[in-house]
């Protein structure tokens, strides 16, 4: 019937150039029982395009059983979690309640002692305040030559 | 979203989905993986899906990129095991034995193509999706869709013409 109309469609399609109706024409054509002769080698490509369209995924989608696990992992751990901060808590009140933490801050009984102790902790702690005030002294070097240079 | 809106929403190019996982990896069994891969990626960006205006398109893209990935990270190690499965069990058997066995070298060729000829071939002969809609899935212009398809039906055809005239020139 329209075989130069085939033909056409045929070159047309080759080049990237057909429309969706103008494929479905070539699939129709070549699906049906007279295919000209010279036009018989490409049969088999239509015919392939429809068969593969035919297949059907055939498995469930898991939606819920994946998003469930999520679910209870994070339960699961929440509750580790739970029961691991509740026991330490737990251990470390009944800890608190004898009085091992006094010996163990280091508390003096002699008053003379305790004394001592304070001023060394205290004499330390200018000395290294004083360490920290020299080195700032050199600023002050600085500020003078730039005072010298940049006179206002 | 709940489950039974997303299923109606994925129902449709399910699929098609399959299918592109099916061109592009080896085994119906990795395409059903891939395929619910995707979905699973859907439906983890469920609350996201409407700012999508095409979830198909998404889901191809997706589909597509995934398969790739595989292909990359297992061309280095495994041998490729041709599948096929598109046996036929209509009657009229002597010529449907000899059309199977011409619709195999289509399949045959056709693995052969370069994978993103794969997905052009099966975006838009197979499914038969328009070109702007293949624009948007594999991220070219039409104009190079038309070419790039247009190279790789010829492709097929000189493979084709070259099966089909074995032997006699």
């Amino acid at each position: 019937m329209e075989l130069d109309k085939i033909e056409n469609i045929l070159e047309k399609y080759f080049q990237g150039e057909t429309t969706i109706a103008e494929e479905n024409q070539l699939k129709e054509y070549f699906s049906s029982s007279d295919v000209a002769q010279h036009l018989e080698q490409y049969k088999p490509i239509f015919g392939y395009f429809s068969q593969v369209k035919q297949q059907k995924s055939t498995q469930e989608i898991p939606l819920k059983t994946k998003k469930r696990n999520v679910a209870w992992l994070s339960i699961a751990a929440s509750v580790v979690v739970l029961l691991g901060v509740g026991t330490y808590l737990f251990v470390s009140e009944k800890n608190a309640a004898q009085p091992v933490a006094q010996s163990e801050l280091g508390t003096y009984d002699d008053p003379e002692e305790a004394l001592k102790a304070t001023q060394k902790a205290l004499a330390l702690l200018s000395n290294n305040v004083n360490v920290g005030i020299e080195s700032v002294q050199y600023i002050n070097e600085y500020e003078q030559s730039k005072n010298k240079i940049f006179k206002q | 979203m709940n489950q039974n809106v997303f299923i109606e929403l994925v129902n449709p190019f399910k699929d098609k989905v399959f299918r592109l996982a099916k061109r592009l990896l080896t085994s119906t069994e990795e395409a059903e993986d891939a395929t619910q891969e995707v979905m699973v990626k859907l439906w983890n960006k469920k609350e996201n899906l409407n700012d999508y205006n095409n979830v198909e398109a998404l889901a191809m893209t997706m589909t597509k990129n995934y398969c790739l990935d595989q292909l990359k990270s297992k061309r280095a190690g495994n041998l490729q095991i041709v599948h096929n499965n598109f046996t036929d069990r209509e009657p009229q058997l002597d010529r449907k034995l000899e059309d199977a066995d011409s619709l195999e070298w289509v399949e045959k060729i056709i693995n052969q193509l370069p994978e993103q000829l794969q997905v052009l071939i099966q975006l838009r002969d197979v499914e038969q999706y328009e070109f702007e809609e293949i624009a948007k899935i594999v991220n070219m212009n039409e104009t190079a869709i038309r070419v790039a398809l247009s190279r790789a039906r010829k492709k097929i055809r000189e493979s084709m013409v070259n099966a089909h005239s074995y032997g006699i020139r």
